[in-house]
Order: structure tokens, then C-alpha cells, then sequence
């Protein structure tokens, strides 16, 4: 147990799910334009998780029209609605950032088979 | 001077968001009741503060003119005395204990306390100098000070001239930190940013003397 554990349990959300590099997820994020508030869904492939405790984030990668677009998310952030989990990854890999070098076809994950 | 003080240890660091959901880097000191011990009026010993003293010491390790002292002042033996300055200490009396409820969130406040030691340094790591060039011949002067004077006149070198020597160990206040979080419960403050020295360290917390 860390020092600080005393403040940051009181940081920390309890609806994450059990997700890992390689996983596909769904993002929601909450956005606000002007006065009003709205929630935005990024999906992607999560790439890698860094950190511990109130300080972990993930980042997320998805290809869009063409760009590859990353977003790096605190993931304890209470600008996070919902993560839900798309699908599973199979990779023998903590960071995915070999995945930054490929297009099309190449730049896809393995799913996950349950035995 | 200041109005409010007291006194607690480092836990170490974290983050908490905002109202805005935006990170704010906390220091979390914990702050065991303090006792005080002695109040010091400018009529008796010509300031003003309190001296106060946190945490328990076994009753063997406390020597006997320590022990004196607090016997006079019927108050446990804690862990060391400190004096706390303030401008007013007329609301202090001897034997009163002090929590994290002297401060409330949104104070402005100063951390003093003695910041972790360096050994002896170098002048870039010591006083921010830029060292030299890395390449173009330059030859075991990467991290040298450079010049530090003239010539034949004035023939010595400035006194309080920076150069390379011990630091860190030292006495810092860090000045106008806000506290985030005054935790009753706990005896916790939580306070924007970061404040001197190793965690367990002691540190004196008291109202802001600038800014506001």
C-alpha cells in the first residue's frame, strides 16, 4: 500500500473494465460545446497502459479517413463516461507502437480465440 | 506575519481533479495533532509565537531537561519541538492541540522545510549554468563553469562568486500554495504542487505572508 493510497482511493472509478493492449474499445467521452454537454465515442485499438494508481492513462489508436489519430486518456478521468470493451486482442506485445509503421491489412490485431 | 500555522510530514505526492476535470498535482502532508507546549508573547521573550511538538517518544529516549520542559507544561513528550511565528497568540494556551482544521481549502499558504541534500555539485546542477560545448573540440570542459573573473586587475576572484560545492539540505519556503483539500477525517492537507524536502520530512505550513 502506497502513502498516498488515503487520497487517491477517493480519485479513483470503479467501473473500468478488465482491458489489456491489443483490446479494441469504445470510449465515451464527454464533450462540451458551448453550454452544452454531449458524449463522444472514440473507438480504437488500445496500444498501451502506463502508469498506476490515480496517474495511470491509456492511449487509443484508430485510423480515420486515412490518419491515424491517437488519444492518450487518463483512465481514472471523470471526463470519461464509459469504456466498454469491443473486442479482445491477441499480441505478444505491452506496447503496440509497431502499429504506427503499418496500413491496411497489416495494421490489424489478432482476436483473441477462447479455448 | 503570519496567522495560522502548523506543522506535518510529507506523505509523498499525487493528483486529484478539479471541478473542471482537470489534474491538479497535490502534496499530501499529514498533520498529527499538534500540541503546544509554550506560548511566547512579545512582553516575556519579545516575539511572538507558539512552540509546539507532534507524535509520541518514548519516555527513555526523552532526556531530562526535555522532559522537564514538558512536565512543566503537563504536556506528552513528542517527537521535537518546534516554534511556530505568528502574529497573534493572544487565542493559544499551553496544553491546546491544533489539527488540519487550521486550514480550509482555497487558503494560500507557505511550505517550509529542509529540501533533500545533493552531496557536492557541479555548477550546472548547483546554479543552472549551461556548461560548454559538446562538440568542437571542446575537451573535459563539458560541465566546467567557464571564466570566473578578469585578469591582472582586480587579480582575485568576486567574493559570493557561483561555483561548484555542496548543496540541497537547506532550509526552502515555497510561497503561495494553495490547499486543495483540508481532510479532517484523516488530519490530511492536500497542497497544489510541490513542497521541499523527502517524504516523512517535516514541514511548517502557515498562511501566505505575500500575495493575496
Amino acid at each position: 500500500m502506497k502513502a498516498t493510497d488515503l487520497v487517491e482511493k477517493t480519485q479513483l472509478r470503479d467501473d473500468v473494465p478488465d482491458f489489456a493492449p491489443g483490446d479494441t474499445l469504445k470510449v465515451h467521452v464527454k464533450v462540451i460545446e458551448g453550454s452544452r454537454e454531449r458524449v463522444q465515442i472514440f473507438q480504437g485499438i488500445v496500444i498501451g497502459r502506463r502508469g498506476d494508481g490515480a496517474g495511470e492513462s491509456f492511449t487509443v489508436r484508430k485510423v480515420s479517413f486515412g490518419v491515424g489519430v491517437e488519444r492518450c486518456f487518463p483512465l481514472h478521468s471523470p471526463v470519461i463516461e464509459k469504456i466498454e470493451v469491443v473486442t479482445r486482442g491477441d499480441v505478444r506485445r505491452a506496447k503496440l507502437y509497431y502499429l504506427r509503421d503499418r496500413v491496411g491489412k497489416a495494421a490489424k490485431v489478432k482476436e483473441k480465440r477462447d479455448r | 506575519m503570519a496567522t495560522k500555522s502548523i506543522v506535518g510530514r510529507k506523505v509523498g505526492m499525487t493528483q486529484v481533479w478539479d471541478e473542471e476535470n482537470r489534474v491538479v498535482p497535490v502534496t499530501v502532508l499529514s498533520v498529527d495533532p499538534n500540541r503546544v507546549v509554550q506560548v511566547r508573547t512579545p512582553e516575556q521573550d519579545g516575539y511572538s509565537a507558539i512552540q509546539v511538538t507532534y507524535g509520541s517518544k518514548k519516555a527513555q529516549r526523552v532526556n531530562k531537561p526535555e522532559g522537564g520542559h514538558y512536565a512543566k507544561a503537563g504536556v506528552e513528550p513528542g517527537v521535537e519541538l518546534l516554534e511556530l511565528r505568528l502574529e497573534d497568540v493572544s487565542d493559544f494556551t499551553v496544553g491546546q492541540e491544533l489539527g488540519a482544521d487550521v486550514f480550509e481549502a482555497g487558503d494560500r499558504v507557505d511550505a517550509m522545510g529542509t529540501s533533500k541534500g545533493k552531496g557536492f555539485t557541479g555548477v550546472m546542477k548547483r546554479h543552472n549554468f549551461a556548461g560548454q560545448r559538446a562538440t568542437h573540440g571542446a575537451h573535459l570542459v563539458h560541465r566546467m563553469p567557464g571564466s570566473i573573473g578578469m585578469c591582472a586587475t582586480p587579480a582575485r576572484v568576486f567574493k559570493g562568486m557561483r561555483m561548484a560545492g555542496h548543496s540541497g539540505n537547506q532550509n526552502v519556503t515555497v510561497q503561495n500554495l494553495v490547499i486543495v483539500k483540508a481532510d479532517t477525517e484523516n488530519q490530511l492537507l492536500l497542497v497544489k504542487g510541490s513542497v521541499p524536502g523527502a517524504k516523512g520530512s517535516t514541514i511548517i505550513i502557515r498562511d501566505a505572508v505575500k500575495g493575496n
